[in-house]
């Protein structure tokens, strides 16, 4: 199921496609990308590439990403052609669509994957828990056919030999409007002062932080540092931090020089938007917190303790240079 | 007005230390602190907001143990006038769509406009039960949701998609939502609530008194099936940084120095 969103495709797309190849080379299928929208065709021929067949239903009405609409188009499909496996992202887009296309159909769904394989038929998953603390490895109810949502980001979206997949037009068949649910606009996110993405130094804060008031310890340091500060959600949710300071799937994408995160967990939201900094320390007193694996340094220490230090540490060298 | 919030009785984690028991299904939960699941907080704040708008009434209902009670009770404290807890062992291991299923057959019998869940449960993260709960009932859906507006018969929603872009979606009533955090500021309880929630009574229903039997739910009822969880690997070869926080600060700033970052 390819994504898109006011004119690009989306990278998840990509990365569906690439294990999706991996999976039908493995197994023996042919591997489809199937594109809803309207006025489309620009993304069918970028695809060709990376598919057996390119689907395309090209109707007004699926012109903006619409459940409702999507869900209809697909069960009809599903029903006739019976794949062995559709794979959905788990985006705002997919997970307002697979659950209820899964329930419609009565097949096996499982969600926000990040392995697939089929072991004899069964269909098995790798999958986390407990915001990233712990993977589960888990088989699905063995069935004809499977739908699995995807965590963005976790394949890489390899360029293969071209396959040259056929274009191939499928009629519509949504036969009236779609009466339940209408999309009406988009809202664009508020602009603020600072833009963490072009900041080459950030320091990040969590709910570690615990009060608003803790947070001037830290706007200092980065102050000191020459940086900007950012956070994780719960910091946005709570309004300690203005929208524009949060980074991940929901908030920004970065890509600093040097990213300091302290009190955050790690959870795959937020970690999606920083991968691709050069330099991440990560300061957290609990020795599992997940955001460890993916740092460059890790202080298992209170962030209390540390943030002083090195504020101390930084004014003492602006002194002396 | 009459809403229905689905809550989730789930155990803190973020700063817990976790370990795995020795079958390696699940994580040891005992000594760990249980709560309203995060996003559920926000759906249960939601619906007490709307109905202080709109006049009715907020049933919270929950599929747990004998423990969930005190999630239940919470609810009660801060605004919800009813609470139902669905209780039996044959319930374990049931997967979000088996809970679903066992949320759906108590809730078809129940009057109702609106019904909230939260966008994913923090303890295995789904995001799956609302839209199949609302896929079974019959009744639009929409997740993420960050802002409700109701009128007569209808709702205009936000969605939050990718990078804090948001979607406007309406959407005729009854329907579901699946709520976002951040959509309010969950309130605090206050001792008159505390108060008269323990005098409220908790409906107690297990699968008897539903129209399901023992293959609908459990693992025979429920798509997925754990086989086995363990640590993830680490994605990076991370260097530890030991020491004082003196000698920890020094030590960092030497690397950003080294880097050329002072
Ligand atoms: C659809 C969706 C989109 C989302 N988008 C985003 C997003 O864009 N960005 C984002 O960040 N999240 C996002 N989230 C939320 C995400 O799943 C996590 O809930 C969130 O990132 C957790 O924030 P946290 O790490 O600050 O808090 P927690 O998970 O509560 O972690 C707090 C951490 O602080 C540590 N800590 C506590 N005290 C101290 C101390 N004194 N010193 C050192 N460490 C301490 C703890 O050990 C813990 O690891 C999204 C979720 C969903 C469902
Ligand atoms: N055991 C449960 N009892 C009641 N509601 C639940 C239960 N499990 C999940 N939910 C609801 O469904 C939402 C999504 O959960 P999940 O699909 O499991 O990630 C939660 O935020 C709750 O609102």
């Amino acid at each position: 199921m390819a994504e898109h969103r006011r004119g690009d495709l989306r990278d998840i797309t990509h990365e569906m496609l690439s294990k999706g190849r991996e999976l039908a080379e493995k197994n023996g299928a042919s591997l489809t990308a199937l594109l809803l929208g309207h006025d489309i065709k620009g993304f069918a021929s970028k695809l060709t590439d990376q598919a057996n067949e390119v689907w395309v239903v090209d109707d007004l009405r699926l012109k903006n990403f619409n459940a409702e609409a999507y869900q209809r188009i697909l069960s009809s499909l599903i029903t006739e052609y019976k794949p062995l496996l559709t794979l959905i992202g788990h985006t705002a887009f997919g997970v307002d669509l697979a659950p209820r296309l899964a329930i419609e159909l009565g097949i096996p769904l499982t969600t926000d994957c990040l392995d697939i394989d089929f072991e004899g038929g069964v269909l098995s998953v790798i999958r986390q828990m407990y915001g990233g603390k712990v993977n589960a490895e888990a088989l699905l109810k063995e069935a004809e056919s499977y739908i699995v949502t995807i965590r963005p980001a976790a394949f890489e979206a390899k360029e293969g030999e071209p396959l040259g997949g056929e274009i191939v037009d499928v009629a519509s068949s949504l036969k009236e409007d779609v009466k339940n649910k209408k999309f009406i606009e988009y809202v664009e996110p508020s602009v603020g002062d600072v833009d963490v993405t072009a900041a080459e130094i950030i320091i990040a804060i969590g709910r570690g932080i615990k009060d608003k008031d803790n947070i001037t310890l830290v706007q200092e340091l980065a102050d000191a540092l020459g940086g900007v500060l950012a956070c994780s959600r719960p910091i946005v949710d709570k309004e300690w931090l203005p929208k524009d300071r949060q980074v991940g799937t929901s908030g920004k994408t970065v890509k600093p020089k040097l990213y300091i995160a302290m009190g955050i967990s790690g959870a795959f939201q937020h970690v999606a938007g920083m991968k691709s900094s050069d330099l991440v320390f990560v300061v957290n007193k609990d020795a599992k917190a997940p955001f460890f694996s993916v740092a460059d340094y890790g202080v298992i220490n209170d962030m209390f303790k540390i943030v002083p230090a090195l504020k101390n540490k930084i004014y003492e060298i602006k002194t002396i240079t | 007005m009459n809403i229905i919030v689905c809550v989730k009785h789930v155990p803190e984690t973020a700063e817990a230390d976790i370990k795995i028991d020795s079958e390696e299904k699940s994580i040891e939960l005992s000594g760990l602190v249980f709560d309203i699941n995060e996003w559920d907080n926000y759906a249960l704040e939601e619906a007490v907001l709307l109905k202080e708008k709109h006049g009715g009434t907020v049933t919270a209902i929950t599929v747990g143990s004998e423990d969930s009670e005190s999630t239940l009770r919470k609810c009660l404290a801060r605004g919800s006038d009813k609470a139902i807890r669905l209780t039996d062992k044959r319930f374990e291991e049931s997967d979000s769509y088996a809970i679903a299923k066992i949320l759906h057959s108590v809730i078809k019998n129940l009057p109702f406009d609106l019904i909230l869940t939260g966008v994913q449960a923090d303890d295995v993260g789904y995001a799956m039960v609302g839209p199949i709960l609302a896929g079974l009932l019959g009744i639009p859906h929409a997740t993420m949701v960050k802002k409700i507006e109701l009128s007569d018969g209808a709702s205009k929603v936000n969605r939050e998609l990718e990078g804090g872009l948001e979607e406007v979606v309406e959407l005729k009533l009854p329907a579901l939502f699946s709520i976002q955090t951040g959509i309010n500021e969950p309130r605090y309880v206050s001792i008159m609530g505390i108060r008269k929630a323990m005098q409220k009574e908790i409906k107690v229903l297990s699968l008897g008194d539903l129209e399901l039997n023992k293959n609908d739910v459990g693992v025979a009822g429920s798509w997925i099936k754990i086989e086995k969880i363990y640590v993830p690997p680490a994605e990076k070869q991370t260097e530890y940084i030991e020491g004082s926080p003196e000698e920890v600060a020094t030590k960092i700033i030497e690397i950003i120095k080294s880097r050329g970052l002072i």
